[in-house]
């Protein structure tokens, strides 16, 4: 198998709260997806299992949700918004220094496995601190180039969202 | 200060993000209140008194929603929009982080007017923090006994669970967040039937947004008349304005609805910054269409904004000076709906593809004028022909800068480069 127990666990109570078993879905795949650090196939087939569903039905729901992913990504997950109000204030720049940074395109992992980073046109809701982005999840706002640097390093060999990894 | 703070009232402490804290402020005390004075069909009636209209978009009187549930059909559900993703706002956000236990009040209240048992606050996965803040303060609630069997003794059951998206602006959509939350691809339903006569798992439904129901402690605790008293006589009640853009303060600004717009630029959001001028402002959220300069005066009033043609939406003001280029910002709107569009209905779909790729083209200076002709032909193939309003709303904002900046747009055409950038960089050289 591949989720643990406690993921295991974790899914069943989500299952018993809801009123249909289904909705339970999008729960499950988060708590797979931070366990594992993708949504596998075999992740997907034990999620179908535990809430009595065709593995194609998980898949189809997964594959809709631009935050569940399906192929490995770096310990840690930055995303830096391009939308109109980081826009007004420098966040191309704050891509251009990123690809720099890190070495690599928007989508890309670091050869390290550090860091996965994408810029992102999805509004962060972030736009009174722009420009801004989010690392394993958490906002970081009023951003510049030198201050992007300082949460990399500070971010760097720390452990990322991802238990089992 | 023009602020006038009600739901913002003791933000900034960090005390309120627990229980204790929360009722040292006098929280919980709406529900209380709720449960003492109240039957379920009197608290709608206090609503649709208050004049309350949805604070997530589209305006609508919430006690009037909230009447259209059949009578005798049960189980009703209640979902709490907080899939907040519209681009420039950041209110919910901001309600959560700072005051969590109130928006949970707002459900419980709402759950109790409407005799709902089970409710969900649907927030969208980028807020993944505040996601496990809602859920500790639900755990909190829970211990209290303010969310459970049998609430405060008064008969009255409810279960509140917090529910993350995975990232998908369309689940904002009432019919694609119940959807979503079914456990499906979160796209749009055909309506009618409307959520509140067949919503949730095929039962009436109502979905609120945060900040709509975040007013109804205040509105229980101090009338529906005292809450119609502040704001203009349709725009009851403040609002929290997400302000950003080119401004010397950022953030959001909890007004009386009616006051200027002016005042919020200048007396909140510090004015433009760098001491350069307005060009552009979007009131609304990045579906809204464009306003200018000469707009500063009308109020913050949802009836005054939409004569002038554009909507306080979302309440996101996003302020643009004499730099910014309106063919690149549309651009980036277009690219977000484009990414957005479910897939579900032909005129969004492919709408949003052709915009997007004449946009590119358009701001890199490649477009020829016949190709920019086909703007409006293409938005006129998507407005009102689409499924639901994403695609309908991909059309505003580039068609109502496209009418006001005619020239900035047609400068691009065979230009080879922006020339609102090319000369601004020459101008600060």
């Amino acid at each position: 198998m591949t989720l643990s127990e406690e993921t295991r666990a974790t899914i069943e109570r989500a299952r018993e709260r809801y009123p249909q078993p289904r909705s339970a879905i999008l729960p499950a795949l988060w708590a797979a997806q931070h366990e594992v650090g993708l949504l596998t196939p075999d992740a997907m087939r034990e999620v179908a299992t535990l809430l009595n569903l065709a593995p194609s039905e998980v898949e189809a729901v997964s594959t809709f949700y631009s935050m569940y992913f399906q192929r490995p990504h770096g310990r840690h997950e930055v995303v830096v918004c391009v939308n109109i109000s980081c826009a007004l204030r420098g966040a191309d720049d704050i891509v251009a220094h990123m690809e720099r940074s890190l070495g690599c395109a928007s989508g890309e992992t670091t050869a390290d496995g550090e860091f996965t980073w994408s810029s992102t046109i999805e509004c962060l809701g972030a736009c009174g601190g722009a420009p801004a982005m989010q690392v394993d999840h958490h906002f970081q706002e009023n951003l510049t180039a030198k201050r992007v640097d300082e949460i990399l390093e500070r971010t760097r060999g720390t452990p990322g969202l991802v238990s089992g990894q | 200060m023009a602020e006038f703070r009600l739901l913002t009232k003791d933000i900034g402490s960090p005390e309120l993000q627990t229980r204790a804290g929360y009722e040292r402020a006098g929280g919980y005390q709406g529900l209380r209140e709720a449960f003492k004075r109240f039957t379920p069909e009197q608290l709608v009636t206090e609503v649709k008194t208050s004049g309350l209209r949805g604070r997530g978009g589209a305006g609508f009187p919430t006690g009037t929603k909230w009447s259209f549930l059949p009578k005798d059909i049960f189980p009703r559900y209640l979902c709490c929009n907080a899939d907040e993703s519209e681009p420039g706002c950041f209110k919910d956000r901001y309600l959560i982080d700072e005051n969590p236990h109130q928006l949970i009040e707002g459900v419980l209240i709402a759950s109790y007017a409407l005799q709902v048992n089970v409710a969900f606050i649907y927030i969208r996965g980028e807020y993944h923090e505040q996601r496990l803040l809602l859920e500790r303060c639900v755990d909190e609630a829970i211990q209290a006994g303010y969310i459970g069997k049998n609430i405060l003794g008064s008969g009255f059951d409810c279960d509140v669970i917090i529910h993350g998206g995975a990232g998908a602006y369309i689940c904002g959509e009432e019919t694609a967040l119940i959807d979503s939350l079914e456990g499906l691809r979160g796209q749009p339903r055909l309506k009618p039937p409307f959520p509140a006569v067949k919503g949730l798992y095929g039962q009436p439904t109502v979905v609120n947004n945060v900040e709509t129901l975040c007013n109804l402690p205040h509105i229980v605790l101090q009338g529906g008349e005292w809450f119609k008293s502040i704001g203009t006589e349709k725009s009851t009640g403040t609002r929290v304005f997400c302000c950003s853009g080119h401004i010397n303060r950022p953030g959001n600004y909890e007004m009386k609805l009616g006051t200027p717009i002016r005042e919020l630029l200048d007396e909140e959001c510090g004015g433009m910054w760098k001491g350069r001028s307005l060009k552009a402002f979007q009131p609304g959220g990045g579906s809204m269409q464009v306003l200018l300069p000469e707009h500063l005066d009308l109020p913050l009033d949802m009836e005054a904004v939409a004569q002038c043609g554009s909507s306080l939406g979302a309440g996101a003001m996003v302020f643009m000076d004499e730099s910014t280029c309106l063919v690149d910002y549309s651009m980036r709107l277009v690219d977000f709906y484009e990414h957005e569009s479910c897939g579900k209905c032909v005129p969004c779909r492919e709408g949003t593809y052709f915009e997007s790729l004449l946009m590119h083209r358009l701001e890199a200076g490649e477009a020829t004028p016949a190709e920019l002709a086909t703007l409006t032909d293409i938005c006129s193939n998507m407005d009102g022909r689409c499924f639901c309003p994403l695609g309908d709303t991909a059309t505003w904002f580039v068609l109502s800068a496209y009418r006001a900046f005619h020239e900035e747009f047609e400068a691009h055409c065979g230009a080879g480069e922006c020339p609102v950038r090319a000369r601004y960089a020459e101008k600060v050289a």
